[in-house]
């Protein structure tokens, strides 16, 4: 049992009673607010976990691809081919609201749309696995914007799900039973006044009583 | 307009620069922390980052964590799959509930 260091009079009693109803208040909400995060959350999760899984399946493909290129390739060849590449990839970010908590949209934009151009180079000395590889990136790439997406809105989600629960618990087991106690313990102090008070004027009225008529 | 870079070793992520994603070699942790800082005050959007360098970048990557950009996601390098990029999303997980509810 903690008390605030608080004067106990009855202005104080009204302006916490007032505060223990917005903790109240607060707290409700917050729960809410925690409770719908992380339903959200662990739903992007499961997303998450199923795109990286499929998305280090696809670069695994890939590496093994390229491995076997570079094997039957020199490695000069191999960078010559990779050196400029003809296509360029950008993505614009929008934000989307999840609980107040700002997470990004990616859209990628590319400089030209023909399928072709993300082979930067001739097919005469390159090996087929290059292309096999190339290929392989390139169609898990769509996956991996969406698991950069995903994997960003969970971490930005779990460091606000962090703090509202921190908010949560402050309040509900340090916040609110401080508040009520001292309610309690102001409305105990003012009932022991008002006692003390009755009795005093009892007292009083005895001894007045005693002097004016000789009363016992 | 936000770009995309992947960083790692040659091999690993040679391959993105076909697809127009822009490409940095790195090989040791000092230029990795130089060019990560580097990167994400040019408004690079993701960052694509192999499982081997994030491992020694672990402290530089944690700070970007909460901000909305660069997104810094861990991809597996040529040289195989150490489980890093899965057990960070775990991570986040016991950072939300504070338990281990995922296996």
């Amino acid at each position: 049992m903690a008390i605030l260091n608080v004067n106990p009079t009855r202005m104080e009693l009204t302006n916490l009673k007032r505060k223990l109803l917005t903790a109240r208040k607060g707290h409700k909400l917050l729960k809410d607010k925690r409770d719908e995060l992380m339903r959200q959350f662990l739903d992007l999760v499961k997303e998450n976990r199923e795109l990286r899984a499929k998305v280090e399946r696809g670069i695994r493909d890939a590496n093994m691809h390229m491995s076997l290129a570079c094997s039957t390739m020199s490695e000069e060849s191999v960078a010559v081919a990779l050196m400029l590449p003809s296509q360029s990839m950008s993505v614009e970010i929008s934000e989307k609201n999840i609980m107040s908590v700002k997470v990004p949209e990616y859209n990628p934009v590319f400089r030209t749309t023909q399928e072709g151009s993300i082979y930067s180079y001739g097919f005469a000395f390159t090996s087929g696995d290059l292309d096999y590889a190339v290929k392989s990136l390139y169609d898990i790439m769509p996956d991996m914007l969406r698991l950069a997406e995903v994997e960003k809105t969970c971490q930005l989600l779990s460091a606000e799900i962090e703090k509202t629960r921190r908010r949560v618990n402050a309040l509900e087991h340090v916040m609110i039973p401080d508040y009520v106690d001292t309610i309690k313990y102001i409305t105990m102090k003012l009932d022991e006044n008002e006692r003390s008070t009755t009795a005093r004027l009892m007292k009083i009225k005895d001894m007045m009583l005693e002097n004016a008529h000789s009363y016992k | 307009m936000h770009k995309i870079a992947v960083m790692g070793d040659r091999d690993s992520v040679s391959g993105f620069a076909c697809l127009g994603l822009e490409t940095f070699f790195i090989n040791d942790k000092a230029t990795g922390e130089r060019k990560l800082k580097e990167l994400s005050n040019n408004g690079y959007a993701i960052i694509f980052i192999t499982e081997a360098l994030a491992s020694e970048l672990s402290n530089e990557i944690e700070k970007y964590k909460d901000g909305i950009t660069p997104a810094i996601i861990l991809i597996p390098g040529v040289s195989g799959n150490t489980g890093e990029g899965m057990s960070s999303v775990l991570r986040s997980v016991e950072r939300a509930v504070g338990s281990q509810l995922l296996d």
